[in-house]
């Protein structure tokens, strides 16, 4: 049993070729690759979106945007 | 590999770019400390995360399209010739992991695997960290008020695509404007700086200025860099890694006689002739030109002297494996004396809000750099394999590419296209506050809740009244 496409390092070293695991899954690792990329970029875009309407949120509540503007402590629950 | 000398000469080659992507590493550091201390104490966690989290995009992107681009589309396509097979640069290519040598479906022969089975990881990164460094200077003009995820956008487009596109025309011993219009272009004044200074004027004409910028008449407001000390060790990091970016730009043991015989030299990009000492000569004395011209002009002004100091070497960079030392000096003091006017000339004119002045220093810089070393070298073989010669029109028409078309363009699309959508820019409140709020509120949160625990603590041990 083994992940990779050699279980020796004798012989012609040429010979061996790839040495990650589960060569001929190329293509797959792309696809997934591709796929988690699009979805970091997504996933981000969603997450800088929601913190932005909570930090808006956060500001209109009492002075809080005055206190910000003066550098003083605005507090908000994560 | 079976061969001493071919052995040696690749593992050397493979050893060589290894070390160049280790010192160009220091480039982004010094731009993420550069940035932090142009940025104001309520902004700078972002402003570092924005510029930090170039390097996976930018890296993840480069190795599923960026790396094909370059050895695929030389000749436009359609310009001088179709798309061309890069089978080792295709992100599901055995070659792109770990890999022995051998031969490989698509062709290459067992000894052609085993050159690029040790090349092509650090070939590469090489050409990542100058991706890297494409967008990290866009990083810089658009401070505190651009939107990440747009910017995460705009540093994709140019570090993955749009500089590997022009690097593919220009910066490629086969590629077409090489090859028809005799561009030249050794230490990448345009195809690095130019198109990423455009991308970021590109960028700045959408994005408009920080709040508070311009008075009512018009006339600029000084925004003070909030850590000088940050700002200037930074630049003196990326004066560092720009050692690396130079001497990555070489191909370090080339046979590079034509005919019988055999003369091995170190050559740039092209595969002409070059020596690492004339790149070294010619680095510090283009440097040396910048800090003296702009420590006069800016009147001893730290943040210009240093930006000008590299304004310099950008400036000579076109020529800099062909120039004499001292006109290498010349050229590197005169261009950031033009540089540093521009960028005030455009401040008030057109109201563009460059934090850091990264389109003066890279975009202008870069833009006359390839134009002067198209006089300067004027009739000098642009390659060792087409009968070209450089010249003064292809290389401005070359600048006017990198700048416009493949810089400026691109990135004002999608500037376009991000502002029509409402997303390019922060909410004002947020840029008003500062875009750390998060950071500081949620900090500010744990704070009292930790304070209240320990009085807490100290009530139940008998230690408060």
């Amino acid at each position: 049993m083994s992940t990779g496409m050699f279980e020796s390092w004798t012989g012609d070293v040429l010979q061996i070729g790839p040495l990650y695991p589960f060569v001929g899954s190329e293509m797959i690792l792309v696809i997934v690759g591709v796929v988690c990329w699009i979805g970091w970029h997504i996933w981000q875009w969603r997450m800088e979106s929601h913190n932005y309407h909570d930090d808006l949120a956060t500001l209109k509540v009492n002075d809080n945007m005055t206190k910000a503007l003066r550098g003083e402590k605005v507090l908000r629950s994560m | 590999m079976s061969d001493q000398l071919a052995a040696l000469t690749t593992i050397f080659t493979e050893f060589y770019y290894w070390v160049t992507v280790v010192f160009m590493f220091l480039i982004h550091i010094g731009f993420c400390m550069y940035e932090v201390g142009a940025s104001r104490r309520k902004n700078h966690m972002h402003t570092l995360m924005k510029n930090t989290m170039v390097i996976p995009l930018v890296t993840v992107t480069f190795f599923f399209f960026g790396w094909w681009i370059y050895f695929a589309l030389p000749n436009g396509p359609g310009i001088t010739g179709p798309l061309l097979d890069a089978p080792w640069a295709e992100p599901w290519n055995e070659l792109m992991g770990a890999h022995m040598g051998g031969s490989i479906e698509g062709g290459m022969d067992a000894e052609s695997t085993a050159y690029w089975a040790r090349i092509n990881g650090v070939f590469w990164a090489a050409f990542l960290l100058f991706s890297w460094t494409a967008a990290s200077i866009i990083s810089g003009a658009v401070i505190e008020r651009i939107r990440s995820g747009s910017f995460w956008l705009a540093a994709v487009l140019v570090g993955s695509c749009t500089w590997i596109i022009d690097a593919a025309w220009g910066w490629h011993p086969n590629g077409w404007m090489v090859q028809v219009l005799g561009y030249h272009d050794a230490y990448a004044s345009g195809v690095i700086h130019a198109i990423a200074g455009g991308a970021a004027l590109a960028l700045l004409i959408h994005l408009g200025p920080r709040i508070g910028k311009f008075r009512a008449d018009g006339t600029p407001r000084n925004i003070a860099p909030q850590n000088p000390w940050l700002i200037t060790i930074g630049l003196f990091l990326i004066y560092t890694g720009f050692w690396g970016f130079y001497v990555a730009c070489n191909i370090p043991i080339f046979d590079v006689q034509e005919g019988d015989g055999v003369f091995f030299s170190a050559t740039n990009i092209y595969l002409a002739p070059t020596t690492l000492s004339a790149i070294t000569f010619n680095f510090l004395m283009s440097l040396s030109g910048g800090l003296l011209a702009t420590y006069i002009v800016s009147r001893g002004d730290a943040f210009w002297t240093y930006s000008g100091g590299l304004c310099g070497v950008i400036g000579a960079s076109a020529g800099n494996d062909l120039y004499h030392p001292i006109q290498a000096m010349l050229i590197g003091g005169i261009v950031p004396i033009i540089c540093y006017k521009l960028h005030f000339w455009v401040e008030r004119k057109f109201k563009i809000d460059d934090a850091v002045g990264a389109v003066a220093v890279h975009g202008y810089g870069g833009f006359l750099g390839v134009v002067i070393a198209g006089f300067m070298l004027w009739g000098y073989p642009a390659s060792p394999f087409y009968d070209v010669t450089i010249n003064p029109l292809g290389n401005f028409i070359g600048a006017i590419i990198m700048f416009f078309v493949l810089g400026f363009v691109p990135c004002y699309i999608l500037g376009a296209i991000l502002k029509g959508a409402g997303v390019l820019r922060i909410p004002q409140e947020i840029e008003l506050v500062g875009l750390d709020l998060s950071e500081y509120a949620a900090r500010y949160a744990d704070e009292e809740a930790l304070q209240q625990a320990e009085i807490e603590a100290a009530r139940a041990a008998g230690l408060l009244r």
